[in-house]
């Protein structure tokens, strides 16, 4: 007989019993208390309403793509004129339509404007040209802002042209709000809510539940049992992973059938990645927990520390074009900020993985450093 | 004779350039209630702690129930049961969710927690409160509980770190007879205490002061050997000589 194996097999499934032990005390913290419960499942849907209102907001230095078909005088009188506007940044000046709607995907241009072969044709023998003014609506306020820019642009440049002739010339632009046609606030808040939620629920619920656990002393009664202490720290996670899946679950309902806003994109994509923005904030809570000792320190930290940069810092509410570059760079570093571009490309651009992969890397940097440096000061602490 | 359940030689603790347990040397036999005296700040949670394999010593020796305290941490948690000085149960669950909770955790099989809680729960006379949430019960049978929770699994030693803080002198009295219970079954009591009325009760104690161990035997013993009438004031002969307190 093969008494280690044995023993290691025994080992082994004592520690699978202990682990799953832990996880319904867990549930049974989580569920008896109404408050906690409360917060859990209340807070998303308040959320959700809440935020229905749209945030005007200016925007500046916004990327834009032209595309010229026409190439003649007149449309590069044009693109010069709208190179010069301090709201603009011209990406690409030439690309064709493929490139143009990979762009959009990617979201590394916010708009394009499109001239058809003849502009300068139509215009100075018709007096009438057309030009096509293509938005990406999935955050409608920037979209009707920047809309609104490049007609006043063509206003302004056709005000100059008529001066000269009798017969007024006119440039009738065709307006496209790609992604979100009905300029719907909710596909904007949506991924945004999305973040705050899971953000506050799970780093604020697993940083106070283990500092609960050492500050009335039962972390140690925990340790000096032969329950590892690894374990600890997992049956912690375990359970408010599946409690945020659910209020995902939740929101992603409540848009579809309240706000009529549909997922776009793959739901499981959107779940995978919300299980890794998930994963990201238990670790930071893990993280909280082991550099705290009392409840309060640990909500205050989270609260202040981790929420209000959430809220500043992740585009949701305040475009980050706008802010100065040391913000920007700031920004880089909240998690929820990957995750909201994340959200909004799956469901609203219906964008898939090829078009998110970059953000998902960034993610998952994140997500392994707090890990690495979260468990390296637990063991410190433990020694 | 049996060996000691406790062993340990010139163990000792360092913070950096603080010395917290500076070489302890003493053994605790099976059955033994060993009192653990010493002022705040004297270094005993410290010395609990690197018995309970919570703590790696800096240097020195000890076994705890024939296990090394540097290489066979997992065998001595299997052996020891513990009992901080803050109440540790857990308050929103319900007498009988902890003792299941803390059972499972120690390694008991779903048979043996059945007999074993349903036991425990008759002994303290619990009864009609098995299903109510510990939160409701007085802080005396909360300490009384936990202890019972912390010998659940029988183990051989089992450590009380000031387990009767703040508890009135006739629930002490029925606690320490819970101790004397266990203590007949062979389980071996180490109990660190700051009441000296509590140290009588004990077989054998040890004084720290400044990291060390100034004085170990009967309680009887040393009341003779300081020429005093109370454990209180072979305390105060040895403390007041401390340098650090706080």
């Amino acid at each position: 007989m093969n008494w280690p194996a044995a023993q290691n097999e025994a080992i082994k499934h004592l520690a699978m019993k202990q682990f799953s032990i832990f996880i319904k005390k867990e549930f049974t913290h989580v569920l008896r208390d109404r408050k906690t419960l409360l917060i859990l499942f209340g807070m998303p849907v308040v959320q959700i309403l809440i935020f229905g209102f749209a945030l005007t907001n200016e925007v500046k230095n916004a990327r834009i793509a032209i595309l010229d078909q026409a190439n003649d005088p007149a449309s590069h009188q044009l693109i010069t004129k709208i190179a010069a506007s301090k709201y603009f940044e011209t990406e690409q000046a030439v690309m064709n339509r493929r490139q143009m709607e990979d762009a959009f995907k990617r979201g590394s241009i916010r708009l394009a404007v499109i001239f058809p072969a003849n502009f300068n044709n139509e215009l100075l023998h018709q007096h009438n040209a057309g030009i096509q003014v293509i938005a990406d609506a999935s955050d409608p306020n920037n979209a009707t802002t920047l809309t609104s820019y490049v007609t006043a642009i063509i206003q302004d440049y056709l005000a100059a042209l008529n001066k000269t002739g009798q017969t007024p010339y006119r440039i009738s632009p065709e307006i496209r709000m790609l992604y979100n046609p009905q300029l719907k606030g909710a596909s904007n808040f949506v991924p945004g809510v999305m973040a705050l939620v899971l953000m506050l629920v799970c780093v604020m619920m697993t940083a106070v539940s283990i500092v609960k656990e050492k500050e009335t002393g039962t972390m140690e009664i925990l340790l000096v049992s032969s329950f590892k202490p690894l374990l600890v720290i997992a049956s912690k996670a375990v359970p408010y992973l599946m409690l945020s899946l659910v209020n995902v679950a939740s929101i992603l309902l409540l848009s579809v059938f309240v706000l009529d806003l549909p997922v776009n994109g793959n739901v499981f994509l959107l779940f995978a990645e919300s299980t890794l923005f998930i994963i990201t904030c238990l670790t930071l809570g893990i993280f909280i927990s082991v550099k705290t000792s009392s409840q309060q320190v640990a909500m205050l930290i989270s609260l202040m520390g981790m929420l209000l940069p959430t809220i500043l810092f992740s585009g949701f509410m305040f475009p980050i074009e706008n802010m100065p570059v040391a913000l920007q760079l700031i920004s880089n570093i909240i998690p929820a900020k990957w995750y909201y571009i994340i959200v909004k490309a799956i469901m609203i651009k219906g964008s898939g993985f090829n078009a998110i992969w970059k953000e998902t890397l960034i993610l998952s940097g994140i997500t392994v450093f707090l890990l690495i440096v979260s468990l390296k000061s637990f063991k410190i602490r433990l020694s | 004779m049996n060996e000691p359940v406790i062993k340990t030689n010139k163990l000792t603790k360092r913070f950096g350039g603080f010395i917290a347990a500076d070489e302890i040397t003493f053994t605790v036999d099976q059955g033994e209630i060993f009192g653990f005296l010493g002022a705040n700040g004297a270094g005993k949670t410290t010395a609990m702690r690197m018995l309970c394999g919570l703590s790696i010593p800096s240097s020195g020796q000890a076994t705890i129930a024939g296990f090394d305290v540097y290489k066979q941490t997992e065998q001595i948690k299997k052996n020891i049961g513990y009992m901080s000085q803050k109440f540790s149960l857990y308050e929103d669950l319900t007498i009988l969710e902890n003792i299941r909770f803390f059972g499972g955790i120690y390694g008991l099989s779903d048979r043996q927690l059945k007999t074993k809680s349903e036991e425990l729960i008759d002994k303290l006379g619990l009864q009609n409160e098995a299903k109510k949430l510990v939160a409701s019960l007085p802080l005396g049978w909360k300490q009384k509980l936990s202890f019972s929770v912390a010998i659940l699994h029988e183990p051989k030693i089992v450590f009380l770190d000031e387990p009767t803080g703040g508890v009135d002198p006739v629930t002490r009295r029925q606690f320490w007879d819970l101790i004397y219970n266990a203590a007949d079954n062979g389980v071996t009591i180490f109990v660190t205490t700051h009441y000296m009325d509590e140290a009588e009760y004990c077989n054998r104690i040890s004084i720290m002061v400044d990291g060390k161990i100034k004085a170990l035997d009967s309680p009887a013993n040393l009341k003779a050997s300081f020429g005093v009438g109370s454990m209180d004031e072979v305390f105060y002969e040895l403390a007041r000589g401390a340098k650090r307190s706080d």
